[in-house]
């Protein structure tokens, strides 16, 4: 910013938010109003809740498990999961040789109908920029350690695609009704950064 | 463009601050920025490739010391600076302080706006990701350009970022998820049993030679 005619202080962001606001408010380009309740809609509606949902499915449900690693995407909506950022559906099973791992590298691609919007660390350099590179040390240091002879599949959501891990099933739930299996899948577990 | 949010591979960033839960916004300001861009963004070009290209247009330090919806705020702020909907000056004025945008975009239109619904290539070809670094958007991540890998995936056609982004409108092209092999892409830094895949567009491949 060479321009000298620019103010010394940086606005503050709220000030930079209501200033961009008001102008395309004023503008009618923007209708504050009614995009309340699309966001409401977001924030009561999307998250982790919904992955798991679609995890304890394909755990209890061996047809459903075929359908979701074949189309994600139509499986996923079959339990009424799609919208933005859901267009295009990827499911990617670990199993004992195979850990998967989701990162978007070049920006915060994450799948929204069934994960929510994604977690701050997600969309932060680190993760970004080390999850490619170093993807077996990475998830070590957060607690998750793959053994040496598994396999770790990196998955950059680089374009369409969206993906969500379908973890394995824990042991010693062989009894649990899809409705407690769905409350032990973590967002994690189907990002891949954590083991079940 | 080779831009700072090119991040796949770059060292020095420390470890995963991780949180187990997190809100949906943490301030209200984030959660007007997402209202904003939701609601603003289709007469600023749509939420595709002209959108990430704004904020892939920061300046690099501003994008690296900022949270993450300051770029969603920077790139719709400057999308609608350049669409004529606002001078900096008058936000600035109404923000009562500097209010930096992302700089000018030196991206060019790619010359190939071919339609392409056919794949090219199928599951198991061998392919290698030109090594082209465009001045604009592209989704094809710098640690892969120039690398070889195997198809792993069709997708069938979607329309291409790198063209939306600078004007050309919807012109689709076939997208595979290619597979690439730590050592392919880090060599000696690599590691076996690690493989890496992105999706890339037909045109960002080429036949190994």
């Amino acid at each position: 910013m060479t321009a000298d005619h620019h103010p010394a202080e940086l606005a503050p962001i709220e000030a930079r938010v209501a200033a961009i606001e008001s102008v395309l408010v004023e503008r009618g380009i923007l209708d504050t109003d009614t995009l309340d309740q699309i966001v409401q809609h977001f924030e009561d509606n999307l998250g982790p809740m919904n992955g798991a949902k679609v995890v304890a499915l394909a755990w209890s449900d061996p047809s459903y498990k075929e359908r979701l690693l074949a189309d994600g995407t139509a499986a996923i909506a079959e339990l009424g999961f799609d919208g933005p950022q859901g267009e295009l559906m990827v499911v990617v099973e670990n199993t004992p040789d195979v850990h998967n791992l989701v990162v978007c590298t070049l920006c915060s691609c994450y799948p929204w109908p069934t994960l929510g919007l994604p977690p701050k660390w997600y969309k932060a350099p680190a993760y970004r920029a080390r999850a490619v590179r170093e993807p077996r040390e990475l998830l070590a240091e957060m607690g998750t350690v793959i053994p040496a002879d598994v396999e770790i599949r990196v998955w950059d959501s680089s374009a369409e695609a969206r993906y969500l891990v379908l973890p394995m099933r824990p042991d010693g739930t062989a009894d649990m009704s899809e409705e407690r299996l769905a409350a032990i899948v973590t967002r994690d577990s189907m990002i891949g950064v954590q083991r079940l | 463009m080779d831009g700072v949010h090119d991040l796949g591979g770059l060292d020095g960033f420390g470890p995963v601050e991780h949180e187990d839960a997190e809100p949906f916004f943490r301030e209200p300001w984030e959660r007007r920025v997402f209202r904003l861009m939701v609601g603003s963004i289709g007469a600023l070009g749509g939420p595709g490739g002209r959108f990430r290209h704004s904020i892939e247009r920061m300046d690099p330090a501003h994008y690296l010391s900022s949270p993450y919806y300051e770029h969603w705020l920077t790139g719709v702020t400057t999308l609608a600076v350049e669409s004529g909907f606002a001078t900096q000056d008058e936000l600035e004025h109404r923000a009562g302080g500097r209010f930096p945008l992302s700089r000018p975009d030196r991206g060019v239109l790619p010359e190939d706006l071919t339609e392409r619904t056919e794949p090219r290539y199928a599951v198991g070809d061998d392919v290698r990701v030109r090594e082209w670094h465009p001045p604009g958007h592209t989704r094809a991540p710098r640690y892969v350009q120039g690398r070889r890998g195997t198809v792993a995936r069709v997708d069938g056609a979607f329309n291409i970022d790198d063209i939306e982004a600078h004007g050309g409108g919807s012109v689709t092209d076939p997208l595979y998820s290619v597979r690439f092999t730590s050592r392919e892409l880090w060599g000696e830094a690599g590691a076996d049993g690690e493989v890496m895949h992105v999706d890339l567009f037909e045109r960002y491949l080429e036949d190994p030679q």
